[in-house]
């Protein structure tokens, strides 16, 4: 595999910043009166958005899902415009309107987050089928979970895709949780992937912790869609690190299950291998990681002193 | 001027529309190549016309239907998209009701959704409830639709091509009992602007609003009311959201009587709607209690006997402006 540096140096950049951004919301969010509704993070699964949008270039589309922001940051969304979005204020990148569950961030082509699950399918195939229609060179994407793949709407959109060859990428972050339940209590499928056989489109497992594995995946299936060959449904194994949102006791998974994934954190070995190629060395990483520190102070900063919006604005962007 | 049933009607605003605007692209179950052969349906010929590039025969998958629609319209094309019948509309429902209703309110007005999802509605065929059950009053329900129906073939050209033209996911419902009744329709072309009702008739006793394939018993049942000198004035309501209620109010202050006419289900039917407008800004106008006439509560039978008595005809409308006169 023969990625270049400079991509493997966004990959481990956008996974920093989601995971400083995803770590200061751990706190934030205890905070009474701080951050209104839940609030759901992506500790431990940023190699999959951060493998995914390196392969993409700014033209092609992403639909994602209620566990986003690694999604949204590794797609180039304004960290200021996220977290004033989260925290509900006016100058967030939907007026306070999404909260942190729906953050639509149009400007950068991830112009929907839906937290219907399984929803994120018909609509990647709509966005996907806009680009073919159009004869635009892009593809679209479309990030769900394990427990998405078990409504009916994963099935439609995936029939639909693959007989019309549309231009999309499923990608299922399978973190072997959908709320409470283990992977195994939904499904006798043992691997998500292999779903993809019933319509007749590539089936992928990647390891989900895997960076550059995740981004070559991606880049290939890519290729195949802008080919006119059609969707790939890409798996990619990771972890649900915290609970399902972090008023989530997790008593259901098991401690040693967490921490044996903890170790096996994205984010470490990606720099590790970076560092032992020598593709970046130990200083330029501790920069990468002061860096993202301060535009997640500097994002925290903005959301707190952002006013909300004034009540009468609830009644505003209804309809064109 | 030529005469169209309302299908045809529909048939010539997505022409003159997929004519106009490349954008614009139709899909469905059979919207192509269908199980019906008949010149009087919404989307003959099209396939013909346009090609299977923007007339798009889709699997039986009424989610992915509307997830098309909700896609592809934030792309910026106008997907003008097929439910068969309205009680399917719950298989596509949560791409309609949480998605093209709800995703531009999220995004904070940064994204449209110029989407028109096309229903064939309406009781009379003797197909039973699970193809026959209106279901109106549940879009109007949701901020962020536009709703829409048509009484007349005129009205359903005009309609439409606006509807398409909208920035807004407008649902679009076409009663089929005006398929095959031929009436005048306006040869040069027009747009009927949404949100506004019309006056079928002129009158001086009783405001009678409706819609869809109610317009046709109302207009009935107040030439027979006629004869007895009692004069109803039909308000045609076409777009139930958003609601014209000038024209409602302005009519009923007229005439001081209110009936309203639906063939959907009475409990939580639109019918209300209209009701506690009226009671809220225009009980100084009303001489008489008003009155609902609607489809009774049930599920719509499949015997013609049975189904005869579900829909609303004129002698129920009769005996209700009696009642209040």
């Amino acid at each position: 595999m023969n990625i270049p540096r400079k991509k493997q140096q966004e990959m481990l950049w956008t996974m920093i910043l989601s995971r400083k951004f995803s770590d200061s919301l751990v706190e934030l969010c205890r905070i009474e009166g701080k951050i209104p509704g839940m609030m759901i993070l992506s500790t431990g699964q940023e190699a999959v958005g951060s493998g995914v949008c390196a392969a993409l270039k700014q033209d092609d589309v992403i639909i994602t899902n209620h566990r986003s922001h690694h999604h949204l940051l590794a797609k180039g969304a304004d960290p200021k415009g996220l977290m004033a979005e989260i925290f509900c204020k006016k100058t967030g990148c939907n007026k306070g309107k999404s909260g942190t569950l729906h953050l639509t961030v149009p400007e950068v082509n991830a112009p929907c987050t839906t937290t219907v699950v399984g929803a994120t399918l018909p609509i990647a195939v709509g966005r996907a089928f806009a680009q073919q229609y159009t004869q635009e060179q892009a593809v679209t994407v479309c990030f769900f979970g394990d427990g998405a793949a078990d409504e009916g709407s994963f099935h439609e959109a995936l029939n639909l895709a693959a007989l019309w060859q549309l231009p999309v990428i499923f990608v299922c972050e399978n973190n072997l949780y959908a709320g409470a339940q283990r992977y195994e209590e939904h499904t006798r499928v043992k691997d998500m992937a292999e779903r993809a056989r019933a319509y007749d489109m590539p089936g992928i497992i990647v390891d989900g912790n895997d960076a550059p594995a995740v981004y070559q995946a991606a880049l290939e299936a890519r290729q195949r869609a802008l080919d006119g060959q059609g969707p790939t449904l890409m798996e990619c194994k990771t972890y649900r690190c915290r609970g399902h949102g972090e008023q989530d006791p997790q008593h259901y998974q098991p401690r040693d299950e967490i921490r044996a994934w903890q170790e096996k954190c994205p984010i470490p070995r990606l720099s590790n291998m970076l560092i032992a190629s020598g593709i970046i060395n130990s200083a330029e990483l501790q920069e990468m990681e002061s860096m993202a520190e301060s535009i997640v102070q500097e994002a925290v900063r903005f959301a707190e002193e952002s006013p909300y919006p004034e009540p009468r604005e609830a009644l505003e962007d209804v309809y064109v | 001027m030529q005469k169209l049933g309302m299908g045809q009607a529909v048939n010539q605003a997505l022409k003159e529309e997929m004519q106009r605007d490349p954008n614009v692209f139709i899909a469905g179950e059979g919207v192509g190549v269908s199980i019906h052969v008949n010149p009087m349906f919404p989307t003959h010929g099209l396939l013909e016309e346009f090609g299977p590039g923007r007339v798009k025969d889709t699997p039986v998958s009424e989610a992915a239907i509307a997830g098309l629609a909700v896609g592809a319209a934030e792309a910026g094309l106008k997907p003008v998209v097929e439910i068969m019948f309205n009680p399917f509309f719950t298989l596509a429902s949560d791409m309609i009701v949480n998605h093209a209703a709800k995703l531009r309110y999220l995004s904070g007005g940064k994204s449209s959704f110029p989407l028109v999802v096309r229903i064939k509605s309406g009781a009379g065929f003797g197909a039973g409830c699970q193809h026959s059950h209106n279901l109106e009053a549940w879009t109007a329900h949701c901020p962020g639709l536009k709703v829409v129906m048509p009484a007349t073939a005129a009205d359903a050209k005009g309609l439409l091509k606006s509807a398409i033209r909208d920035d807004n996911p407008v649902i679009f419902i076409e009663h089929m009992g005006l398929y095959f009744a031929p009436m005048p329709v306006p040869e040069q072309e027009y747009l009927t602007p949404l949100g506004q009702a019309d006056i079928k008739r002129q009158g001086r006793d009783l405001t009678v609003v409706t819609w869809s394939g109610m317009l046709g018993v109302a207009m009935g049942a107040a030439e027979k009311l006629s004869q007895e000198g009692i004069e109803m004035e039909i308000v045609d309501l076409r777009t139930l959201t958003p609601l014209d209620r000038e024209t409602i109010l302005t009519s009923v202050e007229k005439t001081g009587r209110l009936i309203v006419l639906h063939e959907a289900t009475r409990t939580g039917g639109f019918g209300g709607e209209i009701a506690a407008v009226v009671m809220e800004e225009g009980f100084r106008y009303l001489k008489a209690p008003l009155r609902r006439v609607t489809g009774p509560d049930i599920p719509v039978p499949a015997s013609p006997p049975l189904e005869k008595f579900y829909i609303p005809d004129q002698n129920d409308l009769i005996k209700a402006a009696r009642e209040i006169m």
